[in-house]
């Protein structure tokens, strides 16, 4: 189908690249329907959670792990049943990052991450009950840290190009 | 809003599967225990109210994610 969004433009949407959201997304609970538009830079680890019906409204979301390898959170049961999760190969986990005007300043929300079940397609924002992360937790000292770690080895044995 | 008075052990029925029962008070707080399908979020108002908030702070006004890439230049 095709998408008119503020931010990309017109873009085709594939109809199995769109991800349910049964609840919405807290704040915007009517929106049902999303698709991950990813960055066309690939050293880049910024995606779009981009909402289907409404084509002004998209998060920038990051894959947690990048820079908190350490991260970790128990899905509930009900969470497991919602989304028919069956084995952790089935998910893929997203934080939306909020980029204010100074963007050295951007923050992830750690404490509600976005969990996919990719082979359902459902997908759902999920409120960590006593959770040790922040809300806005800094992402920016600890994204440029992993990413030079990435380089540093790639240098001593270069991978062949594409 | 529906308003309930319950004692102590007391319970209230949403529908025939959510029951809310208050287990204590004591100090200006009281306790509660919820028995509900486990596909039934449930959350303090707060929690869910923030994530709201922060979400509505996300989604205002993206920008243009060109100005990340200098972030990362050497």
């Amino acid at each position: 189908m095709e998408l008119h969004t503020k931010h990309f433009g017109k873009i085709e949407v594939e109809q199995e690249k769109i991800i349910t959201f049964p609840d919405g997304i807290p704040g915007f609970e009517e929106e049902k329907e999303f698709t991950i538009i990813q960055n066309p830079d690939e050293n880049l680890p910024f995606h779009w959670l981009q909402a289907i019906n409404e084509g002004d409204l998209a998060f920038v979301i990051i894959n947690p792990f990048i820079f908190r390898p350490d991260y970790d959170f128990k899905i509930s049961e009900g969470v497991l049943t919602k989304l028919k999760i069956e084995s952790k190969e089935q998910i893929s986990i997203w934080t939306i990052v909020r980029v204010p005007e100074k963007v050295e300043d951007m923050t992830a929300n750690l404490s509600a991450p976005i969990v996919i079940n990719n082979e359902e397609k459902l997908g759902k924002q999920v409120a960590l009950e006593n959770s040790p992360y922040g809300k806005r937790h800094e992402v920016i000292n600890e994204l440029r840290e992993s990413q030079n770690a990435e380089k540093a080895p790639s240098k001593e044995a270069p991978k062949g190009g594409v | 809003m529906l308003i309930l008075t319950r004692k102590l052990d007391e319970s209230i029925m949403l529908g025939n599967d959510i029951e809310v029962k208050v287990l204590g008070i004591e100090d200006g707080k009281v306790k509660i225990g919820i028995d509900a399908p486990r596909d039934v979020d449930i959350f303090r108002k707060e929690i869910y109210m923030e994530i709201q908030e922060e979400n509505k702070e996300a989604a205002v006004e993206q920008k243009d994610l060109s100005s990340l890439k200098d972030l990362f230049k050497k």
